[in-house]
């Protein structure tokens, strides 16, 4: 029985997106689509969180601050890239200030694409998290810690 | 309704008293914008009063120095250190000058 | 001699959902002076204009920020329009304002939510985002989209409503004006809050001209003025009415947004009643070449868009100046003299759209 994925926490960090996808992470939590009924919090403090969603393309100043809340949070984590912006770059990726995607930073396990992505999407892909973070449980368990 | 909304051309040497008479008849400063054009710069300072807009227009050649107007319009300072940092227009005594580091963006600015 | 220390706020914070930062400079536990730093989420949307051609730049526009997207959409249009010289519908000009309308309400509804967050009033937050949703399966069902709807196009719009689509809307704007009561009371009447917005961050008549305050946070301060009144869309046809308070605080603020709600409902009313039969978009040939500016009220204040065209499909430059670029001069005026406590209250009253601000 794991316990983790029964009550994983999650942390929202804006790398540079537009507000479309924030909105509607903050929208799952509000009461049509409330996320909470899986066990998810949403937490501002990477200390305690397993789940980092990210929404938006990475620039020059958030590389930094993303780089850094993915090292404060605890193993196992788990990255979810929301929107095209943090999958790829989108529409904004031949702008002077954007990297591309996430995963030109840290490594990105769930990828939910949509410009902007729909509420049923980011939950399908928060779901789909909860099983990697499983697995990344189970093999750290392995490994002897 | 159509409200009048009328670009001035204005020179170096008027830009300021023009900007100090502005703010003597209570015009709001809306806008500032910065555009490259050939060898040099167009700046458009919009203001508005009630529901009338004037812009002043200011031509200025690549390598000159402009007053910034934070010191009649102190709110110009976030504009005003956009089109320093983006544009590479030069302009005097902003307050505060965030002296390039607004943005904070890794490719090198000004645009060219 | 009191003592002075920074504390640095920002940009991660549990309050705002958007990254910002400010150093406060304290005296105890008062702000005496507070400097913004922003560019967490710079992209260089103006500079992409040299890339797209001034069709497909209006999909950008609507990117440049989700919850005043449909309004950029619009305010680029209208800008390219008046160069091109080119005269929209008057069905597309209907189907604009009521979509601009609509989006007014999920704006507003959004900030009282996370007006009532930030008090830590985490069921009235509940509750305003359960009553946006109203208006956001009417954006689903008009539009296709929930965020980034994608109505607008150079020469009017790209989507047409149906009556029965009419209908709806009008069905979700009653449902939506009963079921606000209940909040409009808790937000104006109740004790609690009452007592973190009544008095707070005061902004006054005078300083509002001075720092060149827009939108709600202008009208909250006593100063009568609505781009609206301008006449594009379908305004110069129905009635807008400035809403206004005297006092300029917190809780003025939270009034004038309250009773746009209401406004926006009648106007949606309104303009479904006159909405005329005929074509939606007319056919656009040429490139644009000249320059102007157009002032619209996007949610958040008058927003200025301003175009140049050289005669290619590639524009010379497109600025745009967000209402949250002339609302943070003010806002760091309203900081000073407050309690540290009551910062984020006070940042998050001017409804600050940092997407908007960057680009």
């Amino acid at each position: 029985m794991n316990k983790v994925s029964k009550s994983p926490w999650l942390l929202h960090y804006d790398a540079s997106s537009c507000n479309g996808c924030d909105i509607e992470v903050l929208d799952c939590l509000t009461p049509k689509y409330d996320i909470e009924r899986f066990g998810i919090i949403n937490t501002g403090d990477p200390f305690q969180a397993d789940i980092l969603l990210i929404t938006g393309g990475i620039n020059s100043q958030t590389e930094r601050v993303v780089r850094q809340l993915y090292s404060q949070m605890p193993e196992p984590k788990v990255v979810v890239a929301v929107g095209i912006c943090a999958c790829t770059g989108g529409v904004f990726k031949e702008c002077y200030n954007i990297k591309g995607g996430i995963d030109t930073v840290i490594p990105v396990d769930v990828y939910v694409p949509g410009c902007a992505a729909r509420p049923e999407s980011i939950i399908d892909g928060v779901v789909r998290a909860l099983k990697v973070l499983d697995a990344k449980q189970a093999a750290l368990k392995d490994s002897g810690r | 309704m159509d409200y009048k909304s009328e670009i001035k051309k204005v020179s170096t040497a008027e830009f300021f008293p023009a900007v100090i008479m502005m703010k003597g008849e209570n015009w709001r400063l809306v806008q500032i914008c910065a555009t490259t054009v050939e060898n040099g710069y167009e700046m458009s300072y919009s203001f508005c009063k009630d529901y009338e807009m004037v812009t002043l227009r200011l031509d200025i050649a690549e390598d000159q120095e402009i007053a910034s107007i934070t010191q009649v319009y102190p709110c110009a300072y976030l504009q005003e250190n956009e089109a320093a940092e983006l544009f590479g227009v030069r302009i005097r005594n902003i307050s505060p000058d965030y002296k390039d580091n607004l943005y904070r963006i890794d490719k090198e600015t000004p645009f060219k | 001699m009191a003592k002075r220390s920074i504390v640095p706020f920002g940009p991660q914070h549990p309050v705002l959902p958007e990254p910002v930062h400010l150093d406060l400079v304290l005296e105890d536990e008062t702000v005496v002076g507070a400097i913004p730093s922003i560019g967490y989420i710079h992209r260089g949307l103006e500079k992409l204009v040299e890339k797209r051609d001034f069709k497909q730049y209006v999909y950008i526009a609507e990117r440049i920020c989700g919850i005043c997207s449909c309004g950029h959409g619009l305010g680029y249009c209208l800008a390219v329009e008046k160069v091109m010289d080119i005269e929209v519908p008057d069905r597309a000009r209907y189907l604009r304002t009521i979509w601009l309308e609509m989006s007014r309400i999920h704006s507003h509804l959004l900030w009282l939510g996370l007006l009532a967050d930030a008090m830590g009033f985490e069921s009235l937050f509940m509750e305003s985002w359960r009553l946006r949703e109203k208006i956001l399966d009417m954006f689903d069902e008009t539009a296709g989209g929930r965020i980034i709807h994608s109505v607008n196009c150079v020469g009017g719009v790209q989507k047409d409503m149906d009556s029965s689509m009419l209908q709806d809307v009008l069905r979700a704007v009653s449902d939506l004006e009963g079921e606000m009561k209940p909040v409009v009371d808790t937000f104006l009447q109740d004790y609690t809050v009452q007592s973190r917005l009544k008095g707070t961050g005061i902004l006054t008549k005078e300083d509002a001209v001075a720092m060149g305050a827009v939108g709600p946070m202008m009208r909250a301060s006593g100063i009568e003025y609505d781009a609206r009144l301008l006449g594009y869309g379908a305004y110069n046809e129905l009635t807008v009415e400035p809403i206004t308070s005297t006092e300029g605080d917190c809780y003025g603020r939270c009034e004038v947004r309250l009773k746009e709600l209401f406004q926006s409902f009648d106007l949606i009313r309104e303009a479904v009643g006159k909405i005329p039969q005929g074509p939606v978009s007319v056919p656009v040939k040429g490139n644009p070449s000249g320059e102007y500016f157009v002032r619209i009220e996007q949610p958040r204040g008058e927003a200025i868009y301003y175009i140049k065209g050289n005669g290619t499909k590639y524009l010379d430059r497109f600025r745009l100046r967000t209402p949250t670029t002339s609302n943070i001069p003010p806002m760091v005026e309203m900081l000073k003299g407050c309690q540290l406590a009551d910062v984020p209250l006070l940042i998050l009253t001017i409804d600050p759209c940092v997407s908007c601000t960057e680009r």
